[in-house]
């Protein structure tokens, strides 16, 4: 019985999914290590929202071969990514740079927050200083009142 | 004034709708190239089966010509073929073909055996070698290369009678007028 549970959690455990072909594979395991790296912050420009990592479309295949041929001619994982924005722009990095034309991407939550957190001073500080403001009803208003009751008891 | 103040949340509101509405009329898959103004990558491709030449960017040098990315699987490139037909036929610009990734080495020539072949010169590009140094990113793709070897204009999707008169031909134009003029 134990057996038996024990091979069905393995057949069912989680198989981390990414699409790297064996054949794909540098015998290097530095170098496969690196390449893996680089793949899962470059996005499939097939299927764009996941990386060539994950991807099976075929121009992701070809990323990765290239990536890794690059890395077996020596460059720096900094060279291999620069080469392919080069090509495809900062959108092929899943991690957006910070730069002039990112600033409102990366800017915009925290310069929202601000906003919300200073409306929400001003507002609690307009509110004490409504309660100290005295309250009560003035002589005309009370009898205004007296009268609206006396009509409401007829 | 304190009136004029519970109307900026609205006019947030309204500056934020404006851009997310037009962000749904645009396309995510048409990137700007970054490729735009910059020398034509270096690349040079085996011919496809059957054929003698290959095309490298050498040929690209000393005229102004469409370089199309194309393959026999994509449906697309059989649309756009006919009217790269037709420009081959009124002798306006020389077209060069890269074909991208042909599973089978034959397709890519059967195909053109069958529908014709458009192209001064084709290059085999199975691995995707000269198509991402284009940064390409589907097919079809068409580049417009002056005569210094310079990426102009990136077309994605297939080229049309409609694209080639109000996008294509003012573009080749007036690259034809400036580099006379030069």
């Amino acid at each position: 019985m134990r057996f038996v549970i024990i091979m069905l959690l393995v057949a069912l455990a989680p198989i981390p999914a990414a699409a790297v072909n064996p054949s794909e594979v540098l015998a290097d395991p530095v170098l496969e290590a690196r390449a893996r790296e680089i793949s899962k912050d470059l996005r499939c420009l097939v299927c764009q929202n996941q990386s060539i990592d994950d991807s099976d479309a075929s121009l992701a295949r070809d990323l990765r071969v290239l990536v890794r041929e690059r890395l077996t001619a020596g460059d720096s994982n900094e060279q291999v990514v620069a080469y392919v924005v080069s090509r495809y722009g900062d959108f092929v990095l899943l991690n957006p740079p910070f730069k002039g034309t990112t600033y409102v991407l990366w800017l915009a939550p925290a310069g929202i927050a601000l906003i919300g957190i200073v409306a929400v001073v001003v507002f609690f500080r307009r509110r004490q200083g409504a309660a100290v403001a005295p309250a009560g009803l003035s002589t005309e208003e009370q009898d205004r009142l007296a009268n609206l009751m006396e009509d409401e008891d007829r | 004034m304190r009136r004029l103040a519970y109307l900026v949340p609205l006019a947030v509101f309204a500056v934020v709708a404006v851009y997310l509405a037009l962000g749904l009329g645009m396309d995510p898959r048409s990137l700007p190239s970054v490729l735009i103004n910059k020398p034509v990558p270096e690349f040079a491709l085996k011919p496809i089966k059957g054929y003698e030449r290959g095309f490298t960017s050498e040929d690209l040098k000393g005229k102004i010509s469409l370089v199309n990315i194309f393959g026999s699987w994509c449906i697309a490139c059989r649309i756009e073929h006919p009217f790269l037909m037709e420009l081959k036929k009124r002798g306006t610009i020389p077209i060069y073909g890269i074909d991208w990734r042909e599973e089978d080495p034959i397709a890519g020539p059967k195909w053109l055996a069958q529908f014709g072949d458009p192209y001064t010169l084709i290059g085999d590009d199975p691995e995707s070698k000269a198509a991402i140094a284009f940064g390409v990113t589907g097919a079809p793709e068409t580049f417009i290369v002056d005569e210094t070897g310079t990426i102009r204009y990136k077309q994605v999707g297939p080229i049309t009678a409609d694209v080639w008169e109000e996008t294509l031909k003012p573009l080749i134009d007036e690259l034809r007028r400036r580099s006379k003029a030069g």
